[in-house]
């Protein structure tokens, strides 16, 4: 007999209001024309609520209210008494953690097993981090240096970690002395505003935090926007294309996180059951909606056939399904838009003569899904190879020695993430060492901390976020 | 079969950060209701009800096996009773009829430090009483030195004598220093013959982990691949509680597969996880918690 998993549904109950007005100065405020728009449940499809449209005077509006904010309130307080407001927020996103990361799997479809331990964690880890730095700053600088902070902050991010990722933006942005806009992504803005009311029961200052929600168009106006100091934005890469192109000659600010399509590359050596948990977490964490995914997996001709026998082996272990479910471990994908794209790129993929293999289980009949999947017998000019699928597919190429797996690891546009799997120690130093990316990880992969800088190479954008070097962008 | 170590090749490399993040996730998986009703009752079947202390008498024993064959109204009867060997012809008797097997230590447990000609002749012992199942203990003593042949040779000499009988091959895992070490004792002991191998013997402050059994469950599936064998897996100490004992059988399930799910091919050494297992079977059953009063302490 086999074990039955049952469903495990997690139980916490999270208030979701019928109707989410913009956080602007401390209050909450509908559009300019009173437009909204519903935000749904991608495993369900149903509409959770509906949401503010932020327009070019919203984003003004918020502009003003954090211009303001910070020569009333944050840029004349003392650094220790910022810091105080920093940790207020972050203990209240650990005090209501179930509930946050309820409302990140409903909203975003997402597993709760990864809301719960990875995003709603990290947030939290993120504000306490940068906390300790508020009144500390002049250290993150070389000696004899002072630091002060540019002012307003205009962020915008995606929705593959939505309140993860605003946390990444806003911890240090405050914590650095600036207030900040922050635009949440179009599907995605609850956790972003639940955020918002924590910062209001925080009482923080009315205006240092300010969340307008919407689509390209706030995005749009808060680059453009003259009052904005600092500009960073979390997305793809055409994004991020035109928003540094939208603000060349002004005197913004800029970091730019854009989009990967990382190498991980496993040697003969590695350690292979091992491997094959780090190419799983690689690449079928949050869907593969992770711009730092291992997507690319590079394996050595010679062991090739036993880690495809071996993957094809573990997705079927995987359990697809209601993201509220503890023993989910592949969610919904996160819209209807982001589920065509993948499979027009895997039907790209079998088109172009690669070989799909996909986990045997059923789906569920309602809500975006996606099974595990991996294509072998892939090349480089593939498309599914060159680009950023942003799912559960994996593509896998073979190389035969360590220049070929750094050369072929180097060869696009990206420069985000790459793991390297072997049992040597000096191999693994040499393969770190010639990788063009942001970040290695060496016989693990995606492995978060506050204190650990993370960023691209190349159109995988620039600046840092995380540690003391995700601190200086948003100092003077 | 082979015959000497050196036709045993390298075993593979492992990594202690993936290994222990895999072990992690086991623990995460949720059974409730009559999947976890379903989970206690194989957990129970695949209990080793142990005892073996010094102050062992015939009559504890013979306590023990009465709650072996029925721990608890409705409750299924557990794999066997483990008991050092001079104890195994009261097991014996106590247990006939009833399909419970009885298990006996032996090899000079648990330091496993003696002459091979002892520790066969404490083997034949327990089997002229009746055993049918054998926990040997390796010699770690040898293994670290690294004279693997002395380990491979005894559980093959073991094995010899025991035939048909089963044998559990306690690798003590504690002592051993690191997954690569158990990794390839897993190896040594499976290809010696071992039927089944076993992380510890409760005797030493580290017991049986969930990395640990993962990393000799990886050994088992690598000998199955290798040779079409299947053979089990048993962990020991330190499983006190329903929750681990579930994680254990989910870590199985995932890894091995079904086709490990009986007391046959897994085992969980206990004493003490067996009422918290009838605790626990029967709130599931009546929706209330119950009390240590209410479960008989033998």
């Amino acid at each position: 007999m086999g074990l039955a998993y049952a469903p495990s549904l997690e139980s916490t109950p999270v208030e979701i209001a019928p109707r989410y007005e913009h956080f602007i100065g401390g209050k909450w405020v509908p559009s300019e024309d009173g437009a909204t728009f519903p935000t749904i449940d991608p495993a369900t499809e149903e509409t959770l609520a509906d949401v503010a449209v932020g327009t070019p005077a919203d984003v003004d509006r918020a502009v003003r209210a954090a211009r303001k904010a910070y020569e009333k309130y944050w840029k004349p307080m003392k650094p220790a008494d910022r810091a105080k407001y920093v940790y207020r927020i972050a203990r209240a996103i650990t005090e209501r953690s179930r509930e946050l990361a309820v409302l990140e799997t409903k909203n975003g479809g997402k597993p709760i097993k990864e809301s719960r331990d990875f995003d709603v964690v990290q947030a939290a880890a993120h504000f306490f981090y940068y906390a300790g730095w508020a009144d500390k700053l002049d250290w993150a600088l070389r000696a004899g240096r002072t630091a002060a902070p540019l002012g307003v902050v205009g962020a915008i991010v995606p929705w593959n970690f939505p309140l993860l990722m605003a946390a990444w933006k806003i911890a240090p942005a405050i914590a650095a002395g600036n207030t900040i806009v922050l635009k949440p992504a179009e599907t995605t803005p609850l956790t972003a505003l639940a955020l918002a009311k924590i910062c209001e029961e925080a009482d923080l200052p009315p205006g240092v935090v300010n969340i307008v929600t919407g689509d390209g168009l706030a995005g749009a106006a808060l680059t453009a926007h003259p009052g904005v100091d600092k500009l960073a934005f979390t997305g793809s890469t055409e994004v991020g294309k035109i928003i540094a192109r939208t603000i060349a000659g002004s005197n913004k600010r800029l970091t730019l996180e854009l989009g990967g399509k990382a190498a991980n590359i496993v040697f003969a050596d590695a350690p292979l059951d091992q491997a094959i948990e780090g190419i799983v977490s690689g690449i079928y964490f949050n869907q593969g909606h992770v711009c730092c995914a291992g997507s690319r997996l590079l394996v050595q001709e010679n062991v090739h056939d036993e880690v495809v026998e071996r993957l094809r082996e573990r997705i079927e272990t995987l359990r697809i399904g209601n993201p509220l479910d503890k023993n989910t471990d592949i969610g919904a994908i996160n819209s209807r838009a982001q589920l065509d794209k993948i499979r027009a790129l895997v039907k790209s993929g079998i088109e172009e003569g690669a070989t799909y293999v996909e986990q045997q289980c059923a789906l569920p009949e309602r809500g975006f899904f996606h099974r595990a999947s991996f294509f072998t017998g892939v090349s480089q000019t593939h498309r599914i190879a060159r680009e950023e699928i942003f799912g559960p597919v994996l593509s896998i190429l073979t190389f035969r020695t360590a220049d070929e797996a750094i050369e072929k690891a180097n060869n696009t546009p990206y420069g985000l993430s790459a793991g390297v799997w072997t049992d040597k120690g000096a191999k693994s130093m040499y393969v770190a060492q010639r990788l063009r990316a942001g970040v290695v990880w060496c016989s693990t992969f995606n492995q978060f901390d506050p204190s650990s800088p993370f960023g691209g190479y190349r159109e995988s954008g620039f600046g840092r976020e995380g540690g003391v070097a995700g601190l200086l962008p948003y100092l003077e | 079969m082979l015959t000497s170590i050196r036709e045993i090749g390298p075993s593979p490399p492992l990594d202690a950060v993936m290994l222990e993040a895999r072990a992690a996730g086991f623990a995460k998986r949720s059974l409730k209701k009559a999947a976890k009703l379903a989970a206690i009752d194989l957990a129970i079947r695949c209990i080793d009800l142990t005892t073996l202390e010094g102050r062992d008498s015939p009559g504890r024993v013979r306590s023990l096996c009465a709650k072996a064959v029925a721990p608890a109204p409705g409750a299924p009867s557990v794999a066997a009773v483990c008991v050092y060997p001079n104890l195994v012809a009261t097991a014996k008797e106590a247990l006939a009829g009833s399909g419970v097997k009885v298990a006996s230590v032996a090899t000079a447990f648990p330091s496993g430090l003696s002459t091979l000609d002892v520790k066969l002749r404490d083997t034949q012992a327990a089997l002229d009483a009746g055993a049918d199942e054998i926990d040997m203990v390796i010699d770690r003593g040898a293994f670290l030195a690294g004279d693997e042949q002395t380990v491979f040779a005894e559980v093959a000499a073991v094995k010899r004598v025991c035939g048909d009988v089963h044998v559990k091959a306690i690798l003590e895992t504690g002592e051993l220093g690191s997954y690569d070490a158990i990794r390839r004792a897993s190896d040594i002991a499976l290809e010696a013959g071992a039927d089944t191998i076993k992380t510890s013997t409760g005797k030493i402050g580290t017991n049986a982990t969930l990395p640990t059994a993962l990393a000799m469950a990886e050994a088992i599936r690598a000998f199955e691949r290798r040779t079409g064998e299947r053979r089990g897996l048993k962990v020991a100490g330190g499983v006190r509680n329903t929750k681990l004992a579930i994680a254990y059988l989910v870590l199985i399930d995932e890894v091995l597969g079904d086709a490990w799910l009986s007391p046959d091919y897994f085992r969980i050494g206990a004493s003490a996880l067996l009422d918290d297992l009838l605790l626990q079977r029967e709130k599931e059953a009546t929706g209330r918690y119950g009390s240590f009063d209410y479960v008989s302490k033998d």
